[in-house]
Formats: C-alpha cells, structure tokens, sequence
C-alpha cells in the first residue's frame, strides 16, 4: 500500500472515530463522565498548539501554559465585564496572539538560539504566574472583574450563541463545543502542514540554514507559526475556563507547562495524533492513579497516586528510551512493512 | 545614612545568595553544558538534609556545610551517572530529562516529608545599624558565598583537578589520550556542582524555611543568572548575580517583592537579548 | 572578515563578470569558505562591501542574498536530512513556481542530476556522493544567477567527478560560478580563469595553465603535487 494511500486512510480513520465519539459519547456515558472527556478535548487541543510549535516547527517553547493562561483570563474578564460571549472568545484568541507576536518578534529576530528559547518562554510564564498570583486584594481588579490573585476568578458565565446572551452553553454543549473544535483544529493544521507554509517550516526545522540559503526568511516563519500556536492555546483557554466557570493562576505554573511538554513527547514530535493521544492517555492515567490513593495513605498507593512523581518518572523514561515518542516509535515499526516518509504529517 | 548601610546589606545579600545559588549550576552548564532543570530540586534538598541532619542531632554548621553539601553530591553523582551521561550532546533532551527528574524529586520528597514547610531558625541573632536591626546571619550568607566563589576560583586556577577539569571540558579526547578518565571527570564535575548547589541550599533555609516544591522559586532566578553571565564561570555568575541581585532588590524596595521578582526576570530577558551569550561572552571573555 | 584576533579575509578584491566561471584555489586556512560566506550573508563583513550587479548587499541577511540569485554549494553538505530527495528539490522549486509547475520543474532537476531513481529515499540515509548531488540539485533548483561550488569534487568516484564536471560547464552555459576545490585535475578540466587566495588575501590571478606553473602557487602549497 503506498504511503499516500495509507495517508489518507489514516484521515479517514481519524474522521469515523472523531464523528463517533462526538455523537455517541453523551448517549452512552453519564454527564460526569462526558464532562471528564470535554477536558480531555480542551487539553488535546492545547496540545496540538504545541505540536504544531514544537513539534512541527522546531521551536522551543516552555511557556506555551502562558497562551492557556491568557486566554482562559481574558475570556473570564472580559466576559464578566461585557456579559455577552462574542467578543470575549474573540479576545481570548486575539490577545494571546498578540503577546506572542511581541514575545516572537522580540526573541526570533534577536536571533536567540533554541535553548536560550527555552529559559526565556519558561521565565515569562513564571512571569505571569507571580503577577497574577499576587493580583488577590479587591484593588485588583479590571473593570467589574476581579484579579483575584491566588483564589482564581470563580463564576464566570458561559459562552452563549453569537450575539444571543440568553442563549447560554450547557454543560452537554460544552462537550459537543470541544470535541468538534479537536476535530477542527486537527484537519486545521493536516491542512496547513500540507501547504506550502507547513512544508516550509518543517524544512526550516530541518535545516533552518540551507532554507535561509534557498531565500525563506525562517525568522517570519518561525513568528507566524509562534503566533498561531499561541492563538490554539488561548482558544483553548477559553474553553476551559468555561468547562470549569474558574480559573486560577496554577494555570500559568511549571507544572501545566510541564504537562503540556510531556503530552508532546509521549505522544510523538513531528505527529498530530501523538499529541492527542499522549494527552488524553496522560490525563486519563493521572485520574486514574490519584484516585485510587486516598490522602495520608503510605506505601504503592500513595505512591502511584502522585502525580509529579508519576509524571517526572515517565518524563525521564521517555527521553532517555523512547525519545521520538509513541507514535513514531509504533509508525517505525509497521514501517517494515510499509514505505512511509519521515516528512509526513500523522 | 544607616539606611544606606542596611540597603547596602540588603542588596549585598541579595547579590550573594543569588551567586551562591547559582554557581552550581554554573560549573555543569558552564563546563558541561548541561542543562540541568532539577537545580531547583538540588538546592530543595540541601534545605532539607541540612534540616534533618540537625534534626538527628548534628550542629547546625556541620548541618549545613558539611552534611548537606555531601549528600547532594552524592546525589548529583548518581544523577550524572543513570541519566545525563546517556545524554551529553542532546542539550533539548537534557533539559527534559531534568524536568522529569525536577517533577519526580518533587514527588518524592513530598511522599516522605509531607507539604508543609520546615523551618530552622536563623542562629547568630541580631545586630544593630542606628535605628535599624538586621539579621547577622546575612553577613554570614554573604561570607559563604564570597568564600564559595573564591574557592572554585582558587580550584580551578590553581589545582591539578582544576585544570584536568578545564581540559576534558575543553577536548574530552585529548584528555583521554592523555590518561585522563573523561567519565570519571565528568561525574566529578556534576558532584562538584551539585554539592556547591546543596551547600547554599543549606545555607538559605533558615531564612525562607523549606519545602517540596520551593525549587521552582529558585531555578528561573539561577539559569538566567547562569545564562546573562556566560561562560566564564566565576566571573560571569558574579557579574550577573551584582546586576540582577541589585535589580531586584531596588525594585523590592521601591515596590512590592513580587514586582522585585518581575523586576529581575524582565531585566534579565533584556539582557539574554541584547548579550544572547551572556556577560561574559562579550566582556572578560577568556576569563575563569 | 575579522574573528576577534585573526583576520580571516583581510585584502581581497574579487570580481565576477556575469556568466563567468572562476576557480579559487589556496591551503586550508587561506579564507576561501570564509570568503564564501561573506558572499552569501551567513557571515557579516567586519569591514568592506559586496556587491551583487552593483547592488551593495553587505550584512544583508541570507535570505535576500539569496533572493537577488545566489546559490550556494556548502563545504559541508547542507540540506534537508530528514526529508526526501524530491521533498528537497520542491522546497527549493517552490520558491520559483507554484503547483504543478514546481512538481514539473523537481521532476526534471531529478532528471537532470540524476536522482530520478532515488526520488523517495530519505536524503540522510543515501551516501556521501548521493547527498551532494541532491545539494547541487536543491541549488539549481531556484535558479540562481551565480552558483558557488564550494569543494564540489570531494568524496566523489571518477565517474562522479566527470559527471560534476558536465553539470559545472552546463551551469556555465546560463550562470555565473565559483568553484573552490583542490583536486587540480577537476580544475583543469573546467576552469580558465583561477584566483589564488593565501592568508586571507588574493595571492594570483591568473590562467590556470600560467597559475599550475607558477613557482610561487607551489610554495604556497608546499608539500602538495599543485602542477601534476
């Protein structure tokens, strides 16, 4: 079977499955477990943020929390001041997308290497967690909506059909929201990695001089792509701060960063599908773990249920034995039957 | 004018803990570099095995600079040894291998002290500046770090491991050709790193009290520091603790010790832009 | 081109007609890749100017040098490991046609360097020879008007290097080109005009007949057979 063929396959496959779990989900599974899944949803989608960033487009990016984060908060301040959900989602995509078209030009086109990548997104989202940590008198406060400092924004009212305050998001149509904008961001950026854009980038990943040397300008590139993963996470930030009505500032911390890292190396760099899976297999994991252990209980259990434990032992793990993640490790290995190309997009 | 002297203090000690909490990883990026995201985690540990040592009985300063430095780089050796070394080379996958190890030391001491902070209380007592009192033990963090400092200076100048050291650094092949082990340097080195790492971890405990997870406070605040100084080790870490130790504490005093914090990241995101290879890659390059 | 304490490139001068072909020739360390770079903007003069058809490009980035029709052939192979070889070429054909016009046009480059066969095979994983000429494919492939050939020859078989040798008079049939290289066999065999770099400064220029005789271009390569 050639590799186009099974290319599309995989699409096709991609499809059924995504379509069945959106329409069977809330008619097999309880409303708990349907909310359980809607995060696994919004999360996948921040994920796939940073796979196209990282995982697609090379770049370095540690703080890739700060976008969730600033999207999440400004949906929720923007929202309790206007009231009504259109312009608040169109914020929370825009202003992240903005901080990182300044963040990205500031570092791109300081021509700062990828390590030095690395530390300074790190240190920005460290940044916005200290700012906001702090934020907690009553004199924080942004137009009616109130900073709130280390106890979150609570009660943040829902999404409503554009321009239809009363017709607000429940929580059945918070899943339906999510799970479609996974499928959509998927096919998304299978679209744009297959353009003349997407192509481009992976070669500047690959050999960012001899793509400088054939006339591409990698720094442009590289902003674009910064900037449109940043747009995904503030989406995705606004979802969840709609699935849960609350956010706090542990959104901006090291360890959401942390995970987000981990979803992209578990589940593969250079895959979309890796992401998605290692996303959902992660989280799915860490529930499962933790509530097996109650608190103050010594031995496997409480060992099992924590999580940095848990995480940082898988991190480890993985760099050091399966580095390319799962996807591709699986993919390398069905690739003894099979032609496939190292450039394709999973 | 004694608020003068007690700023100068105050900032005389922001500088010093900063160098001192940086130095240790500025000898393993500096001369290996590695990136190592568990630094927070080492200095966390240094608080913590300092505390019990004291807790079992030990005296404070055996505690803290003997004890703690020692079981660190005990740790740090057996680091070096089951994951770095797999990984010299691969700068990304060092940073992440680290992570996961800063995420499960976490875990773990979590799992055996608990969440809640242990305190030691700063020994020495007070002193008197006019109308101001200040804590003695500042003077005395101030001294460790001085003689912390001086001491990796004095190594690597002027002994036979220091410069054996700066060669396997330098050309890990000649080194061998030479009969000089590069592995065994290389875990040395780490050691080295990581007990100078435990050694201020010790040594800052008493003032801010210890906890699982106060790593993360500490190692943004160190890699910029190691990365704005460069790649001389001494110099760039005592550079750029004196610009970014300064910074924050005027802005900690001007405003609010969360704007301090802000004050230094921001300065030091500057800095990393406008000398991407830090301090001393343009200034005193060729410096120790 | 200075590097903090050595003057890499310190007293050239060097200019190209359009549609010529020069050779550059000198010991290692005499300046050539560095002067290289310096054409292509990966290296930004410390002082002096290049000028491409009288435009003054110093310290221009890389990505407009290469825009006003400069290709290059790195010492080092420099291209695309982790893709294909046709991915390759497209990358590089994209950048001058669209749609079916690039596939046409990597189709026939593929042709034209020869890879046809090899057109799916991940470029890290073909041989030495195979690599260099999926670079000189991928430079070709933007059309550039001057190509700079830096070591074109190296690990290449006999055959190879003949077949080099057709593909660098075809070149120079529509381009103008530099060639740095130390095999004085493969010079001989394409070049007419050759400059002599030593230390970071133009020793010669000359005819390559006069330069192989030239009692002066043997010391500088002391130890080495220059006039074979």
């Amino acid at each position: 079977m050639s590799a186009r063929a099974l290319n599309v396959l995989g699409l096709a496959l991609v499809a059924v499955v995504g379509i069945a779990v959106l329409i069977l989900t809330p008619r097999l599974f309880d409303l708990d477990v349907v909310l359980n899944i809607t995060v696994y949803m919004i999360m996948a989608v921040l994920a796939l943020s940073l796979a196209l960033v990282w995982g697609f487009g090379g770049i370095l990016c540690f703080g890739q929390s700060a976008f969730f984060g600033l999207g999440a908060y400004t949906y929720a301040i923007a929202m309790i001041n206007i009231g009504e959900s259109t312009a608040p989602l169109i914020l929370a995509v825009f202003v992240p997308a903005a901080f990182a078209a300044l963040l990205g030009y500031f570092m791109f086109y300081g021509r700062i290497s990828d390590v030095y990548l690395g530390v300074i997104t790190l240190t920005v989202t460290l940044i916005l967690f200290n700012s906001i940590n702090s934020t907690a008198g009553p004199e924080f406060h942004i137009g009616s909506a109130k900073l709130g400092g280390f106890n979150g924004i609570p009660g943040i009212p829902s999404l409503n059909v554009p321009f239809f305050k009363d017709w607000q998001i429940d929580l059945e149509g918070m899943f339906y929201l999510s799970t479609t904008s996974l499928l959509l961001t998927y096919f998304g950026l299978r679209t744009l990695l297959a353009s003349r854009f997407g192509r481009t980038i992976v070669g500047i990943r690959e050999n960012e001089q001899r793509a400088q040397l054939l006339g591409y300008d990698p720094r442009a590139y590289k902003l674009t792509t910064f900037t449109i993963g940043a747009a995904l996470a503030g989406y995705a930030g606004c979802l969840f701060a709609n699935w849960g009505s609350f956010v706090s500032p542990t959104i901006f911390g090291l360890a959401q960063s942390a995970q987000i890292i981990i979803w992209v190396i578990v589940g593969g760099r250079g895959t979309l599908i890796g992401p998605i899976l290692g996303c959902v297999g992660t989280q799915w994991l860490t529930a499962a773990l933790g509530a097996n252990a109650p608190s103050g209980d010594a031995g496997w259990q409480a060992l099992l249920g924590n999580v940095p434990l848990i995480l940082g032992a898988i991190l480890v793990a993985f760099v050091l034995l399966v580095p390319k993640g799962l996807v591709p490790t699986i993919a390398g290995l069905e690739s003894v039957f099979v032609r496939t190309r190292a450039g394709a997009s999973r | 004018m004694d608020l003068v002297a007690l700023l100068a203090i105050q900032v005389l000690y922001a500088i010093a803990s900063l160098a001192l909490m940086s130095v240790g990883l500025a000898i393993i990026f500096g001369m290996m570099k590695v990136i190592n995201l568990a630094h927070g985690e080492f200095l966390m540990l240094g608080g913590y095995a300092a505390i019990e040592a004291n807790r079992l009985g030990l005296s404070i300063w055996i505690a803290m600079l003997i004890v703690a430095p020692i079981v660190v780089g005990a740790i740090g050796i057996i680091v070096e040894r089951t994951i770095i070394r797999w990984l010299y080379g691969r700068m990304v996958d060092t940073m992440l291998a680290t992570w996961g190890l800063s995420l499960f030391l976490v875990g773990l001491t979590t799992a055996v002290f608990g969440n809640t902070t242990v305190g030691l209380s700063a020994p020495l007592g007070s002193f008197e500046i006019g109308q101001y009192r200040t804590s003695t033990y500042t003077l005395f963090v101030i001294g460790v770090a001085i003689v912390a400092l001086g001491g990796v200076l004095a190594v690597l100048r002027f002994t036979r491991l220091g410069l054996i050291a700066r060669g396997t650094m330098q050309n890990a092949n000649m080194a061998a050709a030479l009969g000089v082990n590069p592995n065994r340097v290389y875990s040395i080195t780490f050691g080295a790193g990581a007990a100078l790492t435990g050694l201020a971890g010790a040594v800052i405990a008493p003032v801010s009290g210890v906890f699982p997870t106060i790593g993360a406070a500490y190692v943004a605040k160190s890699f910029i520091t190691v990365i704005g100084g460069g790649v001389s080790i001494v110099t760039g870490t005592t550079m750029a603790s004196t610009l970014f130790g300064a910074v924050n504490q005027v802005a900690t005093y001007v405003t609010t010790p969360v704007f301090g914090e802000v004050a230094l990241l921001a300065a030091a995101i500057v800095l990393i832009r406008m000398l991407p290879q830090g301090i001393t890659g343009r200034f005193f390059r060729g410096s120790l | 081109m200075r590097f903090g304490g050595v003057q890499a490139v310190r007293d050239v001068n060097f200019t190209l007609a359009e549609r010529e072909l020069r050779c550059l020739i000198g010991p290692n360390g005499a300046g050539k890749s560095t002067f290289f770079k310096m054409l292509t903007g990966q290296l930004k003069p410390t002082s002096g100017a290049v000028l491409v058809r009288g435009e003054d490009v110093t310290g221009a980035e890389p990505h407009e040098i290469a825009r006003r029709g400069v290709g290059i052939k790195t010492q080092v192979p420099s291209v695309f490991d982790g893709l294909t070889v046709r991915e390759n070429l497209w990358l590089a054909a994209t950048r001058m046609h669209r749609g079916a016009q690039a596939r046409a046009a990597v189709e026939t480059m593929l042709e034209r360097v020869g890879l046809s066969a090899i057109a799916s095979r991940i470029v890290g994983q073909l041989a030495h020879g195979q690599r260099q000429w999926v670079e000189l494919g991928v430079v070709l492939s933007t059309d550039p008007d001057l190509v700079l050939l830096d070591e074109p020859a190296a690990g290449m078989t006999d055959q190879e290097v003949l077949r080099t040798v057709e593909l660098v008079r075809d070149i120079n049939k529509t381009k103008a080109l530099i060639v740095v290289e130390h095999d004085m066999q493969f010079i001989r065999m394409i070049a007419s005009k050759v400059t002599v770099f030593n230390q970071g400064a133009v020793l010669m220029e000359d005819d390559v007949e006069a330069i192989m005789h030239s009692p002066i271009v043997r010391d500088v390569y002391l130890g080495k057979k220059a006039a074979a």
